[in-house]
């Protein structure tokens, strides 16, 4: 459980403004600055705690060099050896994999464990149900998230820093102590009496409720200048048209984070889908693993186990950027 | 640009109070989706948490108020010592594994100038990975017979272990399981912390005659001193919420040897049908927790300016 927490934003409070800022207006500025940066880049990109000068010596280059591959191979053997044995694991048989020792390369490449394990395990609707909960908590996300730090940061209604504090006082709260009262509030709303179990609103309503996303879209709006939407208004655009057509396409770099983690985070979570969708139809693909794994051969489980983690790696592959971005817009500058 | 708005509000026309009212109203217009989010799946349960540990809930009547009593069950339980053992013992034992690692990982791939990009994907790849499945896997590398630590260490001769099955060695089995799939987070943070440190410094120890490990020690920690307590207090609240671990690895046992407080929480409130009990254990929590909590608001508050 470690961490996770992290990488979907708990109690994290940046000081520093994503990379990516919106324009200024004044290109002058921005111009004069860019070359200071990239020199400085460029310089730290040679330096670190040892002097170039010293791995620039033969001694220090073999030093060097012995040390990276040992690395290399190192990180590959932790991080990257048990996928393969995953991946490997489930192109066994059964026999195969129960064999002391177990074989490096698996003895016939075989997809058959794999069609069996998206059949008997009906792999397809629990990936449907993830891809619509992590979809539809996106969407939520967006369009309440977004409203909210848009009327916080440029309306500032009455009470709207009270309102805010309340936001963020909700990153305090470790989420693992509330999970009781939230799971009894989701069985029986408050004043409506609804039971909200087993129906995708009990992931995709409290998604929406996250006080690192408010957090992180509010910094952002504060700095879009005032009279780039001054200007908006004039011209007669409300503010629905505001939001809409000026700070929504300036805001893009930092919806993409915010969409990124608010997928990842519902893909990955466990515990709440494992508490509110205990309907064996309505469980998303960790879930419906885990419960099952007990009755299913070692190899069809490491299929469903594979299978459950493409779409993760994938989505990590092409979005590797923003979701380190989104990490260290987590994290205070050291 | 602040002139039309200043002196609309100075003077206090009917347009400006119109004005006034209608954005207020547009915005909580914006903001009712918020707050009806936050209301009923956030603060909403902050407070019902406090009820909830106070009262007995069976679902049939209106809850009951019974004072301390569902303390007392908790306390009285001889799972309970055991559990808060359980859980400082994982969380000590993930600081000691799980903290140090990632910094040096950190410190060694910021002197790398090549294979920078595969490193960093890999050694986030666990992270991204549903922390059901990272578990799942190890459970079966943890297998006694065939998994595939056992045959790693037959192979180099080690006398094999029993890992999850063995009191002595399930509680280090999770803390295992739950470090590689983090690791990657703290490294990355470290990473881009130490990228911030100015050359000078370095040059400066270097020309002040100052061994690498004396760098390390005078210019790297001290240049990352704060998030280094912020990962710290962070990495304690997280770990010390550790659930998923023991619920698919052990179910808590064997002999309660795993049984950590949220595991505890979760049997009370889903297995005994006590959610009263289930509550008080999670606002004991919420109140070491907070503590924790508290140091880092401090911490972040200090070092804002």
């Amino acid at each position: 459980m470690s961490h996770t927490v992290q990488s979907s934003g708990t109690g994290v409070r940046p000081d520093r403004p994503l990379r990516a800022v919106p324009p200024r207006g004044d290109g002058g500025g921005a111009s004069r600055r860019r070359p200071r940066r990239n020199k400085a880049l460029e310089r730290r990109e040679f330096r670190g705690l040892v002097s170039p000068h010293s791995l620039n010596t033969p001694r220090g280059r073999i030093i060097y060099w012995i040390v990276l591959v040992t690395i290399v191979v190192f990180f590959t053997a932790i991080f990257v050896f048990p996928l393969y044995w995953m991946a490997t694991g489930a192109l066994k048989s059964s026999e195969e994999i129960a064999q002391i020792p177990p074989t490096f390369f698996p003895t016939s490449i075989d997809f058959s464990v794999y069609a069996e394990a998206w059949d008997q395990l009906e792999l397809g609707t629990f990936l449907l149900n993830t891809v619509i909960y992590a979809g539809g908590a996106w969407l939520f996300t967006l369009a309440i998230d977004v409203t909210a730090a848009y009327a916080l940061s440029k309306l500032r209604p009455v009470l709207g820093k009270v309102v805010l504090a309340l936001m963020l006082s909700t990153l305090m709260i470790p989420p693992m102590v509330i999970l009781l009262p939230a799971y009894l509030t989701v069985k029986e709303l408050p004043i409506l009496g609804w039971n909200l179990l087993n129906t995708p609103w009990v992931i995709w309503l409290p998604a929406a409720a996250n006080g690192f996303f408010i957090f992180l879209l509010k910094r952002f709006f504060d700095s879009i200048p005032r009279e780039l939407l001054e200007a908006a208004q004039i011209d007669g655009a409300g503010s629905v048209r505001i939001l809409w057509s000026v700070v929504l396409p300036i805001s893009r770099p930092i919806i993409g984070v915010v969409s990124i983690l608010a997928v990842v985070s519902v893909w990955k979570d466990f515990v709440w889908p494992l508490l509110v969708l205990p309907d064996g139809e309505k469980m998303p693909i960790s879930v419906g693993i885990a419960s099952l794994a007990a009755q299913m051969p070692q190899n069809v489980l490491m299929a469903a186990l594979v299978i459950a983690s493409i779409p993760a790696i994938v989505v990590f592959f092409v979005f590797q950027r923003s979701i380190m971005a989104g990490l260290t817009a987590g994290s205070l500058k050291g | 640009m602040t002139t039309m708005t200043a002196r609309g509000s100075r003077r206090r026309t009917p347009g400006a109070v119109r004005r006034g009212l209608r954005r207020n109203l547009t915005a909580y217009g914006f903001l009712c989706g918020a707050l009806i989010c936050f209301g009923f799946f956030s603060w909403y349960p902050m407070v019902r948490e406090f009820l909830l540990s106070f009262q007995k809930t069976n679902f049939v009547g209106p809850p009951e108020w019974v004072g301390l009593q569902n303390f007392q069950t908790v306390i009285e339980d001889s799972a309970f010592a055991q559990a808060w053992i359980n859980t400082a013992a994982f969380t000590g034992l993930a600081l000691v594994i799980g903290y140090a690692i990632p910094f040096v990982v950190a410190i060694v791939l910021n002197e790398l100038r090549h294979a920078k990009g595969y490193l960093r994907f890999v050694v986030y790849l666990p992270v991204m990975l549903p922390p059901a499945v990272a578990v799942l896997l190890f459970k079966w590398f943890y297998d006694p017979g065939p998994g595939l630590f056992n045959q790693i260490l037959s192979t180099v001769n080690l006398p094999t272990l029993s890992w999850l099955d063995s009191t002595s060695t399930a509680l280090i089995s999770l803390v295992l399981v739950s470090t590689w799939m983090n690791l990657g987070t703290g490294t990355l943070i470290y990473l881009a912390a130490l990228q911030s440190i100015p050359s000078e410094l370095y040059e400066a120890a270097e020309l002040d005659g100052a061994s690498l490990l004396r760098r390390v020690w005078h210019v790297t920690i001290p240049q990352t001193k704060l998030i280094l307590l912020v990962m710290l207090l962070l990495q304690i609240v997280a770990t010390m919420q550790v659930f998923i671990e023991p619920y698919l690895l052990t179910g808590g046992g064997p002999e309660d040897a795993t049984v950590t407080v949220v595991y505890l929480m979760y049997q009370y409130a889903f297995s005994f049908g006590n959610f009263g009990g289930g509550g008080a254990l999670g606002l004991m929590l919420m109140i070491v927790l907070m503590v924790f909590s508290a140091i880092y608001l401090r911490v972040s508050r200090d070092n804002q300016t």
